[in-house]
């Protein structure tokens, strides 16, 4: 019997009740937002318990809050994990999921086409940490085999990444990440739990930006590490943050006390504890509301993405597409295997005229709104060597999937044919000389 | 490798509930030893737990002596909790078997990573019912939404509201 076969309930099920059962002493229905920094000890011995880790329950809002845990248990749920913590936001959620086994002069493997974000967070931030990322082309699973050092502690990217719709062979990946004993963390922001389902092709941890479709709306930031529970730290050195005597808990070792909730145990016990990244509670409660119409959204967003796709690879003033959902894509058969359900929301395109073509088709429109955001209800639109991907150098900025002609929509549920209509108008406002929507 | 052991909420619940009395082998005096974890949980939960380990007997635990062996336990015992590796477990359920009569042992309980399937077999058979791989500190949490605190899945997914004892 597979981990699957647990979940009695179906996917949508799980998005609307997972974590969240009526509330027991008043009966409401939906999730209260426990607006609270703190929670009363019964007594100095249940205090105790509680700092020792020994006992189940709440003693700050940094740590843990209520409807927090119900959002985490929900989106563990969906993922089919063991545990999941949230946080403050998606760069919040990358660094707690490399804290609880990164030490200085440890070094990690990551895709060279994730999120520019991510790439700068990597490659800059976490020099100051002293953990050291090695940037992968990993169309070519072996690249990542060949680019293994001793000190390498896992291997990260995206199951659909920002915004090249580029997809990774995750069980590739994973048997990769496996032979050389580190687990495999796959960002699942793009795909959402119900378009891709990372563990079940080996991965060990899953984040998500939150901000994106799961709250989908636009309203909240917030990010999310979930633990699949089945990745032995044991079975090296490597993992001594999760293995070996924790000093500040008085020596005790977490993977030996919690097991399979070690790791989850550790990201709030010590990750929350003192990064301080902690989600709001009202975040948590919006992220809630989203979560219930995932599925919904996601079958819209999909669906009117692969329509705007078609028309913008039949548009003259188009050079390319790259929608992992189109038979020109080189990515359509991993996209099949691992995104069945529809190949996400968001692509890029490239427009003839390059940089400035690219800027002016932004400017013009009048529907999609011009923003540095993804997976709202609302279609957006970016042009990514200007603005989200404008740190990294021309040559990252290509190899990101984001060279100068490049632009970024993120689709939203509006009417396609409006969506397409604006489209058109901008890329023809655009190819006017001498005219700009700006003028 | 051996099949993934699942059993249903409702065995779960129905051993938890019907328990009173635990006796738990291998209970440490260490206070930041996994068992001392467990044992101090099911305390506040308002079971009996007598700890049982010869290099701790003499000793109290969390105010409770310690025994040295599960025949030297005074009064009943429901359950069996043991907290030693899969090896050593095959000849405490055999202690336990032959204590069922005498002490009413019901239940036998191996802790996560513990796991003997032929002295499960050899339980059952004598009528005693089995949970191995199992900590009852993370099932009573799961099964009450204590472990939902910490962001975990519980797998439990209900409409109806839970009755709390407000005193």
């Amino acid at each position: 019997m597979s981990k699957t076969d647990k979940n009695q309930f179906g996917f949508e099920t799980r998005m609307i009740h997972a974590g969240t059962p009526p509330e027991p002493i008043t009966g409401a229905r939906q999730t209260p937002i426990f607006q609270n920094t703190s929670y009363v000890f019964h007594d100095a011995d249940h205090a105790a318990s509680l700092f020792n880790l020994q006992t189940f329950g709440f003693i700050y809002s940094r740590l843990t809050n209520p409807t927090v845990a119900a959002l985490e248990e929900r989106i563990a749920s969906l993922e089919n994990g063991r545990g999941a913590t949230c946080c403050a936001s998606g760069h919040a959620a990358q660094i707690l999921a490399f804290f609880p086994f990164m030490e200085p002069g440890d070094a990690f493997i990551a895709s060279n086409r994730l999120y520019g974000g991510s790439i700068t967070q990597f490659g800059k931030t976490f020099k100051k940490f002293g953990w050291q990322v090695h940037f992968v082309d990993v169309d070519e699973p072996e690249n990542v085999r060949q680019a293994l050092t001793p000190n390498c502690k896992a291997i990260f990217v995206e199951s659909l990444a920002n915004p090249g719709g580029v997809v990774s062979d995750l069980e590739a990946l994973a048997d990769i990440a496996h032979d050389a004993g580190v687990p495999l963390i796959v960002d699942n922001t793009m795909a959402t739990p119900y378009l891709c389902q990372p563990f079940e092709w080996g991965a060990d941890l899953v984040v998500h930006s939150m901000t994106k479709f799961l709250s989908g709306n636009g309203t909240s930031v917030g990010g999310c590490v979930v633990d699949s529970g089945t990745f032995d730290w044991s079975q090296n050195d490597k993992f001594a943050g999760l293995t070996e005597p924790e000093p500040a808990y008085h020596g005790l070792r977490f993977y030996e006390t919690f097991g399979d909730m070690a790791f989850t145990t550790h990201a709030h016990a010590v990750g929350l504890r003192d990064l301080g990244a902690t989600l709001a509670p009202m975040n948590a409660f919006q992220t809630l509301l989203g979560i219930e119409t995932l599925s919904l959204r996601m079958d819209r967003h999909c669906a009117n993405a692969l329509e705007v796709a078609h028309f913008l690879e039949g548009h003259e003033l188009v050079d390319w597409v790259s929608h992992a959902g189109l038979d020109s894509s080189p990515y359509r058969a991993l996209a099949k295997k691992y995104l069945p359900g529809g190949a996400g929301a968001v692509f890029t395109f490239g427009v003839k005229g390059g940089y400035e073509m690219g800027v002016k088709v932004v400017e013009s429109c009048e529907l999609f709104s011009h923003l540095a955001n993804i997976g709202d209800t609302r279609s957006l639109i970016l042009h990514p060597a200007s603005t989200t991907h404008r740190q990294l150098s021309d040559e990252q900025r290509v190899a990101a999937g984001a060279g100068p002609e490049v632009v970024r929509v993120s689709i939203g549920l509006e009417t396609v044919g409006d969506l397409l209509a604006d489209l058109d108008q901008a890329l023809q406002l655009a190819a006017k000389p001498g005219k700009h929507a700006a003028e | 490798m051996a099949e993934e052991l699942i059993y249903s909420d409702a065995y779960l619940r129905g051993i938890l509930g019907r328990v009173r009395t635990i006796a738990m082998v291998g209970a440490s005096p260490n206070w930041n030893r996994p068992s001392y974890f467990v044992m101090k949980y099911l305390l506040e939960k308002g079971y009996g737990v007598v700890p049982v380990n010869p290099r701790a007997a003499g000793q109290e635990i969390l105010g409770i002596p310690c025994i040295a062996t599960l025949a030297e336990v005074p009064g009943a015992i429901d359950m069996v909790d043991v907290f030693r590796a899969g090896e050593a477990a095959g000849a405490i359920v055999d202690e336990a078997i032959a204590l069922r009569e005498t002490k009413g042992i019901a239940v036998v309980w191996m802790q996560i990573g513990v796991r003997n399937d032929a002295a499960a077999a050899r339980a059952q058979a004598a009528g005693i019912e089995v949970v191995m791989d199992h900590c009852p500190k993370i099932e009573y949490g799961r099964l009450n939404s204590e472990l939902s605190w910490g962001g975990f899945n519980s797998r439990i997914i209900s409409s109806r509201r839970r009755k709390v004892h407000i005193r």
